[in-house]
């Protein structure tokens, strides 16, 4: 039987490592067939906002194309197709509190709305739980 | 013109998603847009001087970061631009960093010479 990873995220993309370290740990869960769930709390909800966009960027006279920058909706989505590929759960959980105070309700298909009580259930749950939070 | 030294101390905050440091990035683009800057790396940062980085390599899902941010060549393009750039040598020791592992244009400067160098300058920003 599969083994299930809960992880809760605090931190904003774009603002350290943290955020893509907390990435990679997921996709690398999800390689290992390690199920694996996501409570998104506070700055971490805008990870998934479906309104990024890439850029530009001037100081490298790059255009979008070239730039390729892959934001974090990019990787998030990708997330849940590895997940399918590999057969493995990856649910993700956006803290509605946290997106509510923010204005952050546009998401990319695949989080869902929650909050402490699908944390708390998921904690039960699961064989490890990481906690990831900001600074 | 008002001259203005950007000290940076916390390196790759958010890098790898950014592809940029957002620091250096406002620096090179105030200098662009006719701003007087400097850039003095502290602290952690110093290893933004260090040659031999490379971030490349990281997937994440099935999508790669395919232009990752070298700071180092960055940094050698904002001096090129005109923008100093000075690294604390006891920083650098400190932390174990061979001083010959680092890009040789930049300025190794002691900390007792900040005072001097901060002089330099009007306005004193740290990042």
């Amino acid at each position: 039987m599969a083994k299930t990873l809960t992880i809760s995220i605090m931190e904003p993309p774009y603002e350290s490592a943290t955020s893509t370290t907390s990435l990679r740990i997921i996709d690398a869960a999800l390689r290992k067939g390690i199920n694996v769930n996501v409570f998104a709390y506070e700055g971490a909800v805008s990870l998934t906002i479906k309104d990024q966009q890439p850029h530009p960027n001037p100081v490298h006279g790059t255009s979008v194309e070239e730039e390729k920058h892959p934001t974090t909706k990019f990787f998030v989505a990708s997330l849940f197709e590895l997940a399918k590929e590999k057969g493995v759960k990856l649910d993700w959980v956006n803290c509605g509190f946290c997106v509510d105070e923010r204005g952050a309700g546009n998401w990319i298909e695949g989080p869902r709305r929650g909050g402490p009580p699908q944390l708390h259930e998921w904690v039960q749950e699961s064989d490890a739980t990481l906690v990831i939070p900001t600074k | 013109m008002k001259k203005i030294l950007c000290v940076v101390e916390t390196p790759y905050r958010g890098t790898l998603e950014e592809q940029d440091d957002a620091t250096l990035w406002l620096t090179h683009s105030l200098k662009n847009a006719g701003s007087n800057m400097g850039v003095l790396l502290r602290g952690n940062a110093v290893n933004y001087a260090v040659a031999s980085q490379d971030p490349a390599g990281v997937v994440i899902g099935k999508l790669s970061i395919e232009h990752p941010v070298y700071p180092q060549k960055n940094l050698l393009k904002m001096k090129q631009a005109g923008i100093p750039v000075h690294v604390i040598r006891e920083d650098v020791e400190e932390r174990g960093i061979p001083l010959e592992s680092l890009v040789k244009d930049f300025e190794l400067i002691s900390g007792s010479e900040l005072p001097n160098l901060f002089s330099q300058y009007d306005q004193v920003w740290h990042w």
